[in-house]
């Protein structure tokens, strides 16, 4: 009965937020092409939301939490660290420079931006290809997230293939059935959905277990190695490393990246730009919290389960457990939306047309977007059901994949003096390197290269500063080429 | 393109708010002050004072000369006029 309730909400929510993804975008007429290319039009509450519905993931709702049942609360203080203040300040440095240039050119994607001011289509490609490459773990990331979440709401009845299975379904009829549009302000009621319930499920579960106090106290009791700042997991290079190329890594993700350049005036992204740090925590701190509780507390979590609706299917009502889990997974289709309508337009604009086929027309290349984004989901499924890593691994890996483009595009940005081939050696030769590492890893015959050294700091660390430093080292050795024009890049127009 | 000295105080204040957004003086630290470890409580406040004095760069102006941009100049006035076309001014290659 409780089962069947359970289940009932979390498809029927999913129906309904598909519905209202529906709804708004008839009411809003908003066309791939006018959200993209005419309207860079996004106030600033829809900015800071859309931004902010990218942590509205399963690296948020349940990787987060779990990690912070299993390791203690100081995951709070590394995702604060690069999320609130490192990325504000990237958000700065990265984004506002390239809305200023995106505003004066009519960029609508990183690659685009860098393949016509170094006057390269390989270049252009080469970024799409990167970007869509790590797009495929983060995708995958929200599958096993939805998969092991029911798991731990229906205590294992319904396997985690079925929640992985669920949400892939729903990312594709969300996609196909709404065309290929982006409705920022669903992101937005969504955001603001879970935000408000986080919270309600916070207080409610600490007022269960009598306080936050007595909450902390029993988490002591069971493990009294939490309380303490640092240690075990969390070592000095770990949370440098983590923080570091998390957030470099986020100002590459293409639905991020292409947030810089749709603002409706450089306002917008300074009060957003403000705003972020208590936003940030506003989200964080329940969420984490109630995992790093939960260590104190009478439950069981079971084998391959997520430690946030064991907590709350023990202290809530079965209705409000399976609501807080339907908003998740429902805010975790709508981000997934926005990556994999990002991706597409990265794919089609960067790849198919310029390397592919020039001629396709506007209808052939809805088509191909679409038929790419159902083929990208259902091949992040299936790997999904292999679960190679833990969903803050597998988030890891994808976010330092990013970050390895983080430092090229600084120094494109601004250093005139950066060329093609620069470029291209600090792209290529880190993310080669990076993948080696990474497929290592997955592919059983060959052994696995570590993916930290010396206590917990991240080679991907160590690969960022050599994407650096072969970019520089690599420009300065050779002429910048005749069709680049690093006057693309000038924002001061007098 | 003028850019006063004093905005280039921004630039380790804003080191220092990435810097100790970590409580590294708190390290190995395990006081529980008002239900919650005191680390957590340093964090907190430091995010705060983060989004104070963000939001102070903002509206200094710093924010545009920081970019080579006059604070209520044409970064600004492109966008309201949304002549995205408009060609980049040349003769700064080197």
């Amino acid at each position: 009965m409780t089962l069947g309730l359970s289940l009932g909400i979390v498809v029927g929510y999913l129906f309904l937020a598909l519905a209202v993804g529906l709804v708004a975008y008839r009411v809003s007429e908003t066309t791939a092409e006018d959200y993209y290319l005419a309207s860079r039009s996004i106030g600033t509450v829809v900015l800071l939301f859309t931004t902010f519905a990218t942590l509205l993931s399963a690296f948020t709702f349940f990787g987060g939490p779990n990690l912070a049942f299993a390791a203690g609360p100081e995951w709070l203080i590394v995702m604060g660290t690069l999320d609130g203040v490192l990325f504000a300040v990237l958000w700065y440095a990265i984004g506002y420079k390239q809305w200023l240039i995106g505003n004066r050119n009519g960029y609508v994607t990183l690659g685009e931006m860098l393949g016509d001011r170094f006057g390269s289509t390989g270049l252009r490609a080469l970024v799409a290809g990167v970007s869509l490459l790590w797009l495929f773990p983060y995708v995958m990331l929200q599958q096993m997230g939805a998969g092991e979440a029911l798991v731990g709401l229906t205590n294992g009845v319904v396997p985690y293939w079925g929640g992985a299975a669920l949400i892939t379904a729903f990312m594709i009829l969300y996609v196909v059935l709404a065309g290929m549009r982006g409705v920022a302000w669903t992101d937005t009621i969504q955001g603001l959905f879970m935000l408000s319930v986080v919270w309600v499920a916070a207080v409610w579960v600490v007022s269960a277990v009598g306080g936050v106090g007595a909450a902390t106290g029993a988490m002591l009791d069971a493990r009294p190695d939490f309380g303490s700042f640092g240690g075990g997991t969390y070592s000095v290079g770990f949370i440098v490393s983590t923080a570091i190329t998390i957030a470099f890594g986020v100002t590459m993700f293409p639905q991020i990246n292409q947030r810089f350049f749709v603002a409706k005036s450089g306002e917008t992204l300074k009060r957003s730009f403000a705003l972020w740090p208590v936003l940030v925590l506003l989200l964080f701190v329940p969420a984490f919290m109630l995992g790093a509780w939960a260590a104190g507390m009478p439950v069981d979590v079971p084998e391959g389960a997520n430690v946030l609706p064991v907590v709350l299917n023990e202290y809530t009502p079965a209705w409000f457990a399976a609501l807080v889990i339907a908003g998740a997974m429902a805010a975790m289709m709508s981000s997934s939306d926005s990556m994999l309508l990002s991706g597409s337009s990265y794919f089609t604009r960067d790849l198919y047309r310029p390397v592919v086929n020039a001629d396709a027309s506007e209808r052939r290349e809805a088509w191909v977007a679409r038929i790419g984004v159902a083929a990208f989901a259902l091949l992040a499924f299936a790997a999904s059901l292999l679960r190679p890593g833990t969903l803050i691994e597998v988030g890891s890996t994808a976010f330092s994949g990013f970050a390895l483009l983080a430092l090229p595009v600084i120094c494109a940005l601004y250093w005139e003096r950066t060329t093609r081939t620069g470029m291209i050696a600090g792209v290529l030769v880190p993310q080669l390197a990076y993948l080696a590492v990474v497929l290592s890893a997955v592919v059983g015959f060959v052994p696995a290269l570590p993916r930290t050294v010396a206590g917990g700091w991240d080679v991907a660390l160590g690969l960022m500063a050599l994407s650096g430093l072969l970019t520089i080292g690599v420009s300065l050795l050779t002429a910048p080429s005749a069709e680049g024009d690093a006057s693309r890049f000038a924002v001061a127009g007098d | 393109m003028r850019r006063p000295r004093r905005d280039i105080v921004w630039i380790p204040t804003f080191a220092l708010l990435v810097a100790f957004a970590v409580p590294w003086p708190l390290w190995g630290v395990d006081r529980v002050v008002a239900g919650l470890p005191v680390w957590i409580w340093w964090h907190v406040a430091w995010l705060g004072l983060c989004t104070v004095l963000f939001s102070r760069f903002a509206r200094s102006g710093a924010w545009e000369r920081g970019m080579g941009l006059r604070p209520g100049g044409d970064g600004d006035d492109r966008a309201a006029g949304g002549d995205a076309g408009a060609p980049a001014a040349g003769g700064e290659r080197p």
